[in-house]
């Protein structure tokens, strides 16, 4: 019996022969749209966020601990390589909630036309920027 | 027909469909990050105020922050929700990209061990200090 999917999967190449399609093109053949950079961009930095847990776990059994092991804690959130981490963990975190918020809105049915999608697409590479920065400036100010 | 590319198989289309998933429970996946998501909303930007305002902030600080009951309660929703948003999220991650059964699911299932002890180690945490 055939397989319902080999309907599918069968073209002509330009010289008229029959040919199997091959299975999904590489990602190196398409032009990156700003569609596809965000889609991944969502993904990787949700992965992150993933690895980011870590960090708040560590944070909150310091705080459990006593004042020298939250201190410790502390002062490497403050160190060179902490602050480099919570810059990163801040921006897929601003990121993946903008970014989210335009998933959910897809969700309930709308902005699936190519205008909306881009315009929605920089808006929430803008607010990302924006957000960081404000959090960064607000939250060094408070220190 | 016979010189189309094609692969022969001894199943049907219907038996191949036949255990590979059901039509009644796949969208619970879906449901449950989508509304993950939702409440992470804002609980996220709660977060985010909350940890600007802890920058620096001394142990007693924190401690006294996380007595407060609203405080708690917001941060037990919090890690519940973002775990559990975590994990599915992953679980989708892990599935399309370990093709090998075995290997998948013990993929899989290491993932949703380690978030379900990261979430009970946070919660254990915060309730230690706040009740």
């Amino acid at each position: 019996m055939r397989d319902v999917r080999d309907a599918l999967m069968t073209a002509r190449n330009s010289e008229g022969k029959l040919v199997r399609r091959p299975l999904s093109p590489h990602i190196q053949v398409y032009r990156w749209p700003l569609s596809m950079a965000l889609s991944i961009l969502h993904r990787v930095s949700g992965v992150a966020l993933g690895v980011g847990t870590l960090l708040l776990t560590w944070w909150l059994v310091a705080a459990v601990s006593s004042d020298d092991v939250f201190d410790r804690a502390q002062w490497f959130m403050g160190s060179p390589i902490g602050l480099l981490l919570l810059f990163g963990w801040s921006v897929a975190l601003i990121f993946h909630f903008f970014s989210g918020v335009r998933h959910l809105v897809w969700d309930a049915g709308f902005g699936f036309d190519a205008p909306a999608y881009n315009t929605s697409g920089w808006a929430v590479l803008i607010a990302t920027g924006v957000c960081t920065v404000l959090v960064w400036v607000v939250g060094l100010m408070a220190w | 027909m016979s010189g189309t590319p094609h692969i022969d198989i001894l199943r049907s289309p219907l038996g191949r469909a036949r255990g590979l998933g059901s039509a009644r429970a796949g969208s619970h996946h879906w449901w449950a990050q989508r509304l993950t998501a939702i409440a992470l909303v804002p609980l996220t930007l709660w977060f985010i105020f909350s940890v600007i305002h802890l920058s620096g902030a001394t142990h007693q600080v924190v401690i006294d922050w996380l007595s407060a009951p609203l405080t708690l309660g917001l941060m037990v929703a919090l890690i519940i929700a973002t775990f559990h948003h975590l994990q599915l999220g992953l679980q989708v991650v892990i599935e399309d990209y370990v093709h090998q059964e075995a290997a998948k699911t013990g993929a899989v299932l290491l993932m949703k061990a380690v978030c379900v002890m990261l979430a009970l180690v946070c919660l254990v945490s915060v309730l230690k200090i706040g009740l």
